[in-house]
C-alpha cells in the first residue's frame, strides 16, 4: 500500500500561497464545524426531554446575537475574497518579460511549441526558475489546462485564445491533466510538465524533437506561402490593398464606423479567419476568408509573426496609407516586444 | 390497503380518508387531490432516484481500480452524465417540492387543496413526460455531454442523444414552473382566516422563496437547451466560434439557471429543517423573521452568482471579482439559518427521534457542504479546486448532505401523517446512521482526491489517488444500504404498521390538527388561526405583559 497523499507538492511560489491560503479557511472551517457540533451534542444532552408533555421555553434574546454572527462570518469571508482576489489578479497578469510558450490542444493531447520552434506532444519540459507566459487555443471543444503543483488551471476554448503564467521553482515531473470534460478520452488527455535545470533544458534542447524553425520564421514562411504580402506588403511601391501590418499588435486600430479595436491576438486571429467582422477605417471588406486553410498552429505562427514585427518602426510610405486615410500606426513601436527572446530579429523573408 | 384500516377518528367522523376516498387507478391517475399528486410524485421520484442511484453505485465500482477496467470509456461518460441529468432534474429539483410541499402547503395554511388541482395533475403528467424522453434517449444509448451540457461539445462533436435529454430536461421544466405558480398563488390567496404572513411555517417561508425561482429561472434553462438542439439541428452558429458564435455564452446562460437551481434543491430543505428542529425542541425557530427573510434573500443573491462557474473559462478578471464577492454575500444568509437551528436547541426540549437525527445530521453535512462552498468562492483557491473532484464532494455535500437529508427527514416526520401509520424506530434510526457514516465515507475522501488535483469525470486516473477512490467506493455500499432500509420499512409500516393518531410528535401545525391519514379536504371544520407558528409555550414577553398588566 502506497503511503496517503494528502497535499499535492508545491512547484511554484503561487501553489505555496494558494496553500496557505487554503490552510487559513481549513482552520476557520475547522472552529466553525467544531463549534456548531459540540454546541449541537452539548444542548442535545443538556436540554434533552425529560417528560413526554415537556415543551421548549421560548425566550427572545433580543437581535444582537444574530447580528453578531451575521456580521463575524461576513468579515471572515471579506478577508479571504480580498486575499483570494489579489492572488488572482496576479495569476491573471504575466510579469514582464516572460517567455511565451504555445499550446495547442485537441481531441484528445496537447501540442506544446518552444519558442526556438521546438514541439512535442503531451509533455512540455521548461527550465527551472523561467518565468513562461503559455497562449492556448483549441482546435475543437473546450478543454482546460491544469497542473496541479502548480495550483493553476485555465480552460482552453476553440476560437480563442488564452492565457497562463507560471514560475516553476522546484525541479520534478508534474501532472498535466484535462479538467474540463472534452469526450470519449477525456481521462486520457494526460501529459506531464517536466522542470529541468537550464543546463539540462539546454541539452534536452540541443538533442530533443527539434522542430527546426522558430514560430516567427515559420510565421513569415506563412505570410508569404498564404499569399498574405500581395495586400499587406510593406514595401514601397506597392499598391497595398489592405492595411499595413507593420508594429499593428498591441495599438489601437480604427475601424470602419468610427469605433476602434485594440490588435491582440484575438483579433489578428479574427481577421484571419472572419475578415469582414472588423474592417479597419478606409479599407475594402474585400478580404477572403483564410477559415479551414490554416491550423490553429499556423495561426500561432502567423500571429507569432505579426507580433514580432511591433518591432519594427511602422514606415509612412504612401503605399501603406490608401489616399484620404491618415496614417492609422500611432504609437510607433513602443508597447510591444519579441516573441521571445531565442526568436530571430522580426521581418521574415521578403519577396524583393 | 383495505377499509379495515380506516382509523378510528375516521369512522367516527363518517368519512373516508383521501386514501380511501376511491379506489382503482382511475382514482389515483386522473385525482385533483393535492396529496394524492404528492403520492404519484413520490412514487415516480423514488423510481428516477432508484435509477440515478444504480447509475453511482456503477461510476463508484468503475473507480475502484484507476485503470478502466469495469466499463468502457464511453459507457462511464453515459454513466455519470444520466446520473447528473436523472438526480438533478427528476429528483432533486421535484423532490421535496412536488412531494411534501404538494402535500403539506395546502395543509399547513389551513386551505383544502392547491389553487389550480388541475393545473397540478397536469405538472405530475409533464414531470412523467419528461421522464419517458430521458429514458428513451437511455434506452437508445444514452448521452455522453455532463449534465452541463457544455458546448461545442454538445453541439458538434458529442454523438449521444443530445436532442432527446434536452428536450426531456425542457419539459421537465414546465412541471417546475406550474408546481411553483401553483405554490405561488396558494400561499397568496388560500391562507385561512388568521393565518397572516408572519404566522406562516418557515416551510412555506421557503416554498414560497422556492417558487420565485422555479418560475423566473426555469424558462432560461429552456430556452438554452433549445438554443442547443436548434443548433445541433440546424448548424446556426450560436455557439461555434467559426461562425462567430461563443461557446463560453452557453455557460452564462447555463449557469443563469443552474446556479438558481441550487437553490431550488437545498431551500425547501431549510424549510423542513426548521420544521424538525421546532417540532423535536418543542420551541419557536430561534429568529423566525430573520430565517424566513433569509429563505427571500438566498433567491434574490442566488440570481447573481452564476459566473463564479466561470472563472477559469477566462471570464474577465473584473466580473470574476464581483461574482467571487456576491458569491461569499450569499453564504450569509445560509450561515444565519445554521445558527439560528442551534441557538433553537438551547432551552428547548430535546427529543431524539428519528426525523430530529436526519435535521441534527443535516446541519452538520449543510455546514461543511457550506464552507467548502466559501473556499471555492476564493479566486486564488478556486484557480486550483475548479473541476477536481473537490468540486464534487462539496456539492454532494449541500445536495445528498443537505437535500436528501432534509428529504428523508422530511418523509420520517410527515409519513404518520400521510399513510397515518408508524414505522420501526430501531430501523430507522440506524437508516439515519448508515446515512450519515456511509455519506462521510463517501465523500469526505473525495475533498482530499481533489486538492490533490484529480480532475472531475475521470474514467481512468493516476495510481496514488486509489487509495482514497477505494474508501469512497466503500462508503458508497453503505450508503446504498442506508437507502434501501427505509424503502423496506416504509412499504413493511403500510400493512405492518402501528396506527399513527393525528399527531404522534404532540407537534404544533395545522397539518398536525387533523386526522391522520387526512380526509379529501384535508379539514373536516372551517379553520381559523388565533395564534403564532410554533407557539408551543406562550411568548415570555406576553406572559410578563399580562403579570404586568394584572398586577
Amino acid at each position: 500500500m502506497r503511503s496517503l497523499p494528502f497535499f499535492p507538492e508545491e512547484a511554484t511560489a503561487a501553489a505555496r500561497e494558494v496553500d496557505l491560503m487554503f490552510g487559513a479557511w481549513l482552520g476557520i472551517s475547522l472552529f466553525f464545524t467544531a463549534l456548531i457540533a459540540v454546541l449541537i451534542v452539548v444542548f442535545m444532552v443538556r436540554f434533552r426531554r425529560r417528560h413526554p408533555d415537556e415543551v421548549g421555553k421560548s425566550e427572545e434574546m433580543g437581535p444582537w446575537l444574530e447580528i453578531i454572527w451575521s456580521a463575524v462570518p461576513l468579515f471572515i469571508m471579506l478577508a479571504m475574497f480580498f486575499w483570494g482576489a489579489r492572488l488572482f489578479f496576479v495569476q491573471h497578469q504575466a510579469p514582464p518579460g516572460a517567455v511565451e510558450y504555445w499550446a495547442t490542444g485537441k481531441q484528445w493531447m496537447w501540442k506544446f511549441e518552444h519558442p526556438n520552434g521546438a514541439r512535442e506532444i503531451n509533455h512540455l519540459h521548461l527550465p527551472l526558475g523561467q518565468t513562461v507566459k503559455l497562449t492556448m487555443t483549441s482546435e475543437d471543444v473546450i478543454h482546460s489546462f491544469g497542473v496541479p503543483a502548480f495550483r493553476l488551471k485555465q480552460d482552453v476554448n476553440p476560437g480563442a485564445y488564452t492565457r497562463v503564467w507560471f514560475q516553476p521553482n522546484r525541479v520534478g515531473t508534474y501532472h498535466l491533466f484535462c479538467d474540463q470534460y472534452c469526450g470519449a478520452e477525456h481521462s486520457r488527455m494526460v501529459g506531464s510538465i517536466v522542470v529541468m535545470s537550464a543546463e539540462d533544458y539546454a541539452a534536452w534542447l540541443a538533442g530533443g524533437p527539434v522542430g527546426g524553425q522558430s514560430p516567427v520564421a515559420v510565421g513569415a514562411q506563412l505570410f508569404q506561402s498564404l499569399a498574405c504580402y500581395t495586400c499587406h506588403e510593406m514595401g514601397p511601391g506597392w499598391m497595398a490593398r489592405g492595411p499595413s501590418l507593420q508594429g499593428v499588435y498591441g495599438h489601437q486600430v480604427p475601424l470602419a464606423g468610427g469605433s476602434s479595436v485594440l490588435a491582440d491576438e484575438a483579433y489578428l486571429r479574427e481577421s484571419i479567419l472572419l475578415p469582414a467582422a472588423k474592417v479597419v477605417k478606409g479599407w475594402q471588406p474585400i478580404m477572403p476568408t483564410y477559415q479551414g486553410q490554416v491550423s490553429e498552429e499556423q495561426l500561432i505562427d502567423l500571429i507569432a509573426y505579426l507580433k514580432s514585427l511591433g518591432s519594427a518602426p511602422a514606415m509612412g510610405t504612401g503605399a501603406v496609407n490608401p489616399p484620404g486615410t491618415s496614417s492609422p500606426m500611432e504609437g510607433g513601436p513602443a508597447g510591444s516586444m519579441p516573441a521571445s527572446p531565442s526568436a530571430p530579429p522580426a521581418g521574415g523573408p521578403r519577396s524583393k | 390497503m383495505n377499509s379495515s384500516d380506516t382509523t378510528s377518528a375516521e369512522l367516527a367522523l363518517d368519512r373516508p380518508s383521501y386514501l380511501h376516498d376511491g379506489y382503482g387507478w382511475k382514482s389515483w391517475l386522473l385525482t385533483k387531490d393535492h396529496k394524492r399528486i404528492a403520492i404519484l410524485y413520490l412514487i415516480s421520484i423514488t423510481v428516477f432516484f432508484a435509477i440515478g442511484g444504480i447509475f453511482a453505485m456503477l461510476i463508484r465500482l468503475e473507480l475502484l481500480t484507476p485503470e478502466g477496467d469495469l466499463v468502457q470509456a464511453a459507457t462511464y461518460n453515459r454513466l455519470f452524465t444520466m446520473h447528473g441529468v436523472i438526480m438533478v432534474f427528476l429528483f432533486l429539483v421535484p423532490s421535496i417540492p412536488a412531494t411534501l410541499g404538494n402535500f403539506l402547503v395546502p395543509l399547513m395554511i389551513g386551505a383544502k387543496d392547491l389553487a389550480f388541482p388541475r393545473i397540478n395533475l397536469i405538472s405530475w403528467y409533464i414531470y412523467v413526460l419528461a421522464g419517458i424522453f430521458i429514458l428513451w434517449a437511455l434506452i437508445h444509448g444514452g448521452v455522453d455531454t455532463g449534465w452541463t451540457f457544455y458546448t461545442p461539445f454538445s453541439t458538434h462533436y458529442s454523438n449521444g442523444y443530445v436532442v432527446s435529454t434536452a428536450l426531456g430536461v425542457f419539459i421537465a421544466g414546465f412541471s417546475s414552473i406550474l408546481t411553483g405558480l401553483n405554490f405561488v398563488v396558494t400561499i397568496h390567496r388560500m391562507r385561512a382566516p388568521g393565518m397572516t404572513w408572519f404566522r406562516l411555517p418557515l416551510f412555506i417561508w421557503s416554498h414560497y422563496a422556492t417558487s420565485l425561482i422555479m418560475i423566473l429561472g426555469t424558462p432560461v434553462i429552456a430556452v438554452t437547451l433549445m438554443m442547443v438542439a436548434v443548433e445541433r439541428a440546424l448548424n446556426l452558429g450560436l455557439f461555434d466560434p467559426r461562425l462567430g458564435g461563443d461557446p463560453i455564452l452557453f455557460q452564462h446562460l447555463f449557469w443563469f439557471y443552474s446556479h438558481p437551481a441550487v437553490y431550488i434543491m437545498v431551500l425547501p430543505g431549510m424549510g423542513v429543517i426548521s420544521e424538525l428542529i421546532a417540532a423535536f425542541t418543542r420551541k419557536r425557530v430561534f429568529g423566525y423573521t430573520v430565517v424566513a427573510f433569509s429563505s427571500m434573500g438566498i433567491a434574490v443573491l442566488g440570481f447573481l452568482v452564476w459566473g463564479h462557474h466561470l472563472f477559469v473559462t477566462g471570464e474577465s478578471v473584473y466580473a470574476a471579482t464581483v461574482f467571487s464577492l456576491l458569491s461569499m454575500l450569499v453564504a450569509v444568509p445560509s450561515a444565519i439559518k445554521v445558527f439560528n437551528w442551534t441557538a433553537t436547541l438551547y432551552e428547548g426540549s430535546v427529543s431524539y427521534e428519528t426525523p430530529m437525527l436526519y435535521a441534527l445530521g443535516f446541519i452538520g453535512l449543510f455546514t461543511i457542504g457550506g464552507l467548502t462552498g466559501v473556499m471555492i468562492a476564493t479566486l486564488g483557491i478556486d484557480l486550483h479546486l475548479h473541476d477536481t473532484y473537490f468540486i464534487i464532494a462539496h456539492f454532494h455535500y449541500v445536495m445528498v448532505g443537505g437535500t436528501i437529508m432534509a428529504y428523508m427527514g422530511g418523509l420520517h416526520y410527515w409519513w404518520p401523517k400521510m399513510t397515518g401509520k408508524l414505522y420501526p424506530v430501531f430501523a430507522s434510526r440506524l437508516s439515519a446512521l448508515l446515512i450519515f457514516v456511509g455519506f462521510n465515507l463517501t465523500f469526505f475522501p473525495q475533498f482530499i482526491l481533489g486538492y490533490l488535483g484529480m480532475p472531475r469525470r475521470y474514467w481512468e486516473y493516476p495510481p496514488e489517488f486509489q487509495v482514497w477512490n477505494v474508501l469512497s467506493t466503500a462508503g458508497a455500499s453503505v450508503l446504498g444500504v442506508g437507502y434501501l432500509l427505509p424503502l423496506c420499512y416504509f412499504l413493511y409500516s403500510l400493512f405492518y404498521g402501528k396506527q399513527a393518531g393525528a399527531n404522534p410528535w404532540g407537534a404544533k401545525g395545522l397539518e398536525w390538527a387533523t386526522t391522520s391519514p387526512p380526509p379529501t379536504f384535508n379539514f373536516d371544520y372551517p379553520v381559523v388561526v388565533d395564534e403564532e407558528a410554533y407557539e408551543y409555550a406562550p411568548d415570555a414577553r406576553a406572559v410578563a405583559r399580562q403579570e404586568a398588566h394584572s398586577a
